[in-house]
């Protein structure tokens, strides 16, 4: 695939190469290239020998692919279900799509004209099986409408290449005396069993002929499956900022959505951007929905972030993880639900925010303290409902617990004076120990008890301190002191 | 002469001295040290006491500094949604959408420093939706200086030494508080010692200029001269 924007002139021949096995060659050359009798295949030595003003380049094609795959999402504008064929074809099954742009014929003249605008040059044809589309496509005449009654006529015609076949299946073929897709169809069937039974379905010419004729089911398998819900606007001019649209396209979809009785928790906003290319945002909520004032106002900053390319000329608007829901009403007068309150809030701050910053806090089962709280989503059920521990605990806990340096020690209970923060401390009363052993389960071998003390200094501020270890319990040198919270 | 202990819940919030119920609104913490939890918990024990979920929006400074709240400590009766976020002008705008929501019990922020968002208009805005949906708004000022703010009612706290343990002489029992009300709109501003009871949910203020107390032979001739 080429862009017109950075494509060298047509009468220079131009190729683009890849590695072999002995070095470079040809991945693809232009017509200019072609017409001088460079095929793809070949190495690029013996080409440079054929036609001395070679010009070459590296093929990229990981980069096609990706391009390819763009390209994919980008012809759902014409049929729901398109998938990438191999590393230079598409496949869209228009079944059912085709009147919408006034038939089969009007609708390839469309695509080449919406493909060309693009810079690409295409090869379209309309077939009853992938296989025959294929074929048609690249050894049939231009723009050929294929019906279900003529397949084998129009086949019949065109080159074994048209199979889909690896080349030794090819060249064998050929060797054979069989030249067209016609001479394989007369060779008769047990035969053709009979000498390929073994080969795969690239190399068996059998197979590829049942595909071809809708003998063998061949299904398009999309790349994913198309949403339910789904409202589009479509553009007269490109634009660059899809704002002023969306309530229209948020009002539409929640008509469709109450229709049917549902509700989203997803939204999927793509815009199919002039230069063959499309751009996401995605939005979540909390809580199944379909209240577009609400939707709308999740996509206040996130319409910025769309990359608008050389402007878009077709906003689409998706309902994803689509719910049943039904209307909640507890009050008599018709009045709000307050949970629905709730759910709004968590979802504009998780918009904001992003999902993370956004949690709540939920007691576990453990006695180790930062293991006793865990984070789950905002408006998550709760799964296992811990219970508080018994033992008094502080109002505020450290991410960290920061190691105090202990200036006087007693044998028994806290350190008497101790710095923290650059701050010295003296310990006028006390409470504890509570020892809490490591979990051993969890912990790694080595992990040293701790000791909880809530003391309180001289100015009345009540800390929760602990000792890490013991003396000489075998797991490192002296124990070392950490706060580890605060109490009231 | 000693005021003796007030409910402050019931009493604090004047039965009879306003015509009308008063709304909840806007106030403001200063703690006196950045690392005093005080603060935090005088302001859980005047939440109202209802299961409604409590907003608590958090900046990064002083989730770092001061901690993170600790539900094994705050208990479990209020659900809470914590936000955490990294700038003032963040915290501020979470505040004010959370005032947009009834449903919620209360909306706490904490705000380290004197961020310039953080200016008269925008404690004035957080002072008026508290008001206009009648949920209590609380702001943490950590490491900060009083200056304007539309908040109706300022208070800086501190810890006191806690109480004696009834069971423990060495350690400490009910935490104590003071706290000095240094602007209010609706009383008199003044400063109390609070000792708050945490398992009745129970705070009791006194006044900190009292008596001195009575010395252990004060009274005893007389008492033998009656006998």
């Amino acid at each position: 695939m080429e862009r017109q924007g950075n494509a060298p002139p047509d009468d220079i021949p131009i190729v683009l190469a890849r590695e072999g096995h002995h070095g470079p060659v040809i991945h693809a050359a232009n017509r200019a290239a072609r017409l001088n009798g460079i095929n793809p295949g070949s190495r690029v030595v013996d080409m440079r020998a054929i036609c001395p003003e070679l010009q070459v380049e590296y093929a990229d094609p990981a980069g096609d692919r990706a391009a390819l795959d763009r390209l994919v999402l980008w012809a759902r504008r014409w049929c729901p279900w398109t998938v990438r064929d191999g590393e230079s074809g598409l496949i869209l099954d228009t079944t059912g799509s085709d009147h919408l742009l006034g038939g089969e014929a009007a609708m390839l003249v469309e695509m080449e004209t919406q493909l060309s605008l693009l810079g690409l040059s295409a090869q379209l044809a309309v077939a009853p099986t992938w296989g025959a589309a294929w074929a048609l496509a690249r050894f049939g005449p231009v723009r050929s409408v294929c019906g279900s009654d003529e397949v084998g006529v129009k086949l019949g015609a065109l080159p074994v290449t048209g199979l889909r076949l690896d080349g030794e299946t090819v060249l064998l073929l050929r060797r054979l005396g069989l030249k067209t897709i016609g001479a394989v169809m007369d060779v008769p069937r047990l035969s053709l069993t009979r000498r390929f039974v073994k080969a795969g379905l690239e190399a068996n010419p059998l197979m590829r002929l049942d595909q071809a004729l809708d003998k063998l089911a061949e299904p398009v398998a999309s790349v994913d499956a198309q949403p339910r819900f789904r409202v589009q606007s479509r553009l007269a001019e490109p634009i660059f900022d899809p704002t002023p649209y969306l309530p229209e396209l948020c009002e539409n979809l929640c008509e469709a959505l109450k229709q049917a009785g549902q509700g989203c928790r997803r939204l999927h906003l793509t815009v199919y951007r002039t230069d063959g290319d499309v751009s996401h945002v995605d939005v979540a909520t909390s809580a199944t929905t379909r209240d577009p004032g609400h939707l709308h106002g999740l996509f206040r900053d996130k319409v910025e972030r769309i990359n608008p390319g050389f402007g878009f000329d077709l906003i689409t608007l998706e309902a994803g993880s689509v719910e049943e829901m039904h209307e909640r009403q507890n009050r008599l007068d018709g009045g709000s639900d307050d949970d629905l309150h709730l759910t709004r809030l968590v979802d504009r701050l998780s918009a904001k925010f992003g999902p993370h910053a956004v949690t709540r806090p939920v007691l576990r089962e453990s006695h180790v303290p930062e293991r006793a709280e865990g984070q789950v989503a905002a408006l998550a059920a709760m799964a296992v409902a811990g219970e508080a521990p018994a033992k008094e605990r502080p109002l505020r806990l450290f991410d960290h617990p920061e190691e105090v340096r202990v200036l006087y020690a007693v044998p028994e209970g806290p350190p008497a004076q101790f710095i923290w923060r650059r701050q010295t401390h003296r310990v006028a009363r006390y409470a504890g120990p509570e020892r809490i052993a490591p979990e051993w389960w969890k912990d790694r071998p080595g992990t040293r008890l701790r000791d909880y003390f809530k003391v309180e200094d001289q100015a009345g501020r009540r800390l929760w301190l602990y000792r890490e270890g013991l003396h000489e319990d075998g797991r490192g040198g002296d124990p070392r002191w950490f706060v580890h919270g605060c109490f009231a | 002469m000693c005021m003796g202990s007030l409910r402050v819940q019931k009493r604090l919030i004047g039965q009879g001295h306003h015509p009308y119920p008063i709304a909840h609104t806007l106030s403001e913490a200063f703690p006196e040290t950045a690392t005093d939890a005080a603060a935090v918990g005088f302001v859980l024990a005047r939440l109202p006491r209802t299961n409604a979920p409590v907003l608590w929006v958090q900046d990064r400074l002083s989730r770092k500094e001061a901690g993170r709240p600790y539900l094994a400590g705050i208990g479990t009766d209020r659900p809470l949604i914590m936000v955490d976020l990294s700038r003032a002008a963040d915290v501020l705008w979470a505040m004010e959408d959370g005032l947009r929501c009834k449903a919620l019990g209360a909306v706490i922020g904490e705000v380290w420093g004197d961020p310039p968002a953080l200016d008269f208009t925008a404690t004035k805005r957080l002072a008026l939706r508290s008001e206009a949906a009648d949920v209590p708004c609380w702001l943490i000022r950590r490491a900060a200086s009083p200056d304007l703010s539309a908040a109706r009612e300022r208070w800086r706290i501190a810890s006191l030494p806690a109480a004696p343990h009834p069971y423990d002489a060495q350690a400490p029992g009910l935490p104590r508080w003071s706290l000095d009300l240094f602007r209010s709109r609706r009383r008199a501003p003044g400063q109390w010692v609070a000792t708050y009871d945490g398992s009745a949910d129970r705070l009791d203020l006194s006044a900190p200029v009292r008596d001195g107390a009575v010395a252990a032979g004060d009274g005893t001739a007389r008492e033998r001269a009656a006998g």
